[in-house]
């Protein structure tokens, strides 16, 4: 713990002599859930992960119904299956919920996440090129998924975004190397 | 007592949809709709679930599905079972034309909230109405009061050799469909017409939802969203074959008393063949 302070401080007082800051490498998501005018809407539930050119997937975020009538329960896990593909890579070896991961559904807007390196869920990634996936899921809706390429670690900071067409507006990574 | 009261007593068996139809999808699904054998049988599934014929949800209880053959005469569900998530039951066809497969219910509901601001409803959640309990368990007078007289009707139709048009007449109680366009020919590419009643009267402003089958298997709902003109009527043409949910509301305000708010829901399964 120490150490790790002190190493940080050591950083920081060379970030402030000449060139790199040293902020940890950072990946930002936004999320656009568009405000959808039916008779009967739920919040969708919303997976985020990225996968590596293997196809080996990190699970970032998901959110769905974590209560019942205010209780915490699992009974919210019957739909995790509808996000086809979040299921399919990730959700059916995985034990949910999961901390850091695991979220309640979220309003119609836009919603930002961080992920730094090293820390959980990330965890350090290698060099490399990446896909940033998002799939939506909502009940007596639609499904849709999102894909955004990006290579880690980002030279500069970069944006890149993708725009879904119904279940999702647009979903934009910003990467802070 | 009125005839409305009657209505509801003999429904009170009638399976309870949900309450909280919302979300709830209910519906029967016939193995075939249109049928030529001398010795003509259907099997049909009763289901609630969200995703359109995919039984994961519920079963739907038998008891109070009614069938009537051509002649008018009801028939017997035989070899019905309820599994955990669908109820399966026969139909015979002995006679030629088209049959009526249907569960209906309709009577009197009330929501209010108390000084303490407490939801109150009657009958409660999964409780069956007895109407002589109106005036003993609803307030005169109360915040937010809402009583209303509700219908619902859930059908589907089948045809052995050629169709009839006896079922098709209207009870002229709660909201439904007659059918202008046959139910048992309906081909895709085609424009298919149906008239709602509220009644018996004609229902303007029938919000109505219409979703093929097999939604496990796209991306969205794919609904026809209609409403119903002047008329009652509504047209449709059909995508493409396969079976269909249709699933209608209505509510006014033309209400009998007590009620001040009558409202209907209607819903069908047809099926469409290609061309």
């Amino acid at each position: 713990m120490r150490s790790r302070l002190l190493v940080s401080s050591l950083f920081t007082a060379m970030a402030l002599i000449p060139v790199t800051p040293a902020i940890a490498d950072e990946l930002t998501v936004s999320v656009e859930l568009p405000v959808l005018e039916v008779a009967e809407y739920h919040e969708p539930y919303v997976a985020l992960w990225i996968e590596n050119e293997k196809g080996e997937s990190t699970n970032l975020a998901v959110w769905y119904q974590l209560e019942e009538r205010g209780q915490k329960s699992d009974k919210g896990e019957e739909w995790l299956k509808d996000m086809r593909q979040w299921w399919r890579r990730i959700g059916r070896d995985t034990d949910m919920p999961v901390d850091g991961v695991s979220g309640a559904t979220r309003a119609p807007g836009k919603h930002t996440v961080t992920f730094t390196e090293g820390k959980a869920p990330l965890g350090k990634l290698k060099n490399g090129n990446y896909v940033l996936i998002v799939e939506a899921a909502r009940e007596v809706g639609g499904r849709e998924v999102v894909k955004v390429p990006f290579t880690w670690p980002a030279k500069a900071a970069a944006n890149q975004s993708a725009k879904g067409s119904k279940e999702l507006g647009e979903v934009k990574l910003s990467l802070t190397p | 007592m009125n005839h409305f009261f009657k209505t509801t007593f003999c429904t009170a068996l009638v399976i309870c949809l949900p309450l909280t139809a919302q979300a709830h999808r209910a519906w029967l699904l016939p193995s075939a709709t249109v049928l030529s054998s001398d010795d003509a049988w259907v099997s049909i599934d009763a289901a609630v679930s969200n995703d359109i014929f995919h039984a994961d949800h519920a079963p739907m209880r038998t008891e109070g599905i009614v069938v009537t053959a051509p002649d008018g005469a009801t028939l017997p569900v035989q070899n019905a079972v309820t599994g955990k998530f669908r109820s399966v039951f026969d139909v015979q066809l002995p006679q030629k034309g088209t049959y009526k497969i249907a569960v209906a219910s309709s009577g009197l509901m009330a929501r209010w909230e108390t000084e303490t601001g407490e939801r109150k409803m009657w009958p409660g959640r999964g409780e069956k109405a007895n109407p002589a309990d109106f005036d003993k368990m609803v307030p005169k007078q109360a915040k937010n009061l809402e009583v209303s007289q509700f219908s619902r009707r859930m059908e589907t139709f089948v045809t052995s050799g050629s169709p009839t048009e006896s079922v098709l007449k209207a009870t002229k109680q709660g909201l439904e469909l007659i059918p202008v366009t046959h139910p048992n020919d309906l081909f895709s590419g085609e424009a298919a017409s149906f008239q709602f009643l509220i009644d018996g009267k004609p229902a303007v402003g029938v919000k109505v939802t219409i979703i093929p089958g097999g939604m496990r298997y796209r991306n969205e709902q794919a609904a026809i969203e209609v409403e119903s003109d002047k008329k009652g009527n509504i047209s449709v043409t059909w995508p493409q074959a396969g079976m269909y949910w249709l699933n209608a509301n209505y509510r006014d305000e033309k209400a009998k008393k007590p009620a001040t708010v009558r409202s209907g829901s209607y819903a069908a399964t047809f099926e469409v063949l290609p061309e």
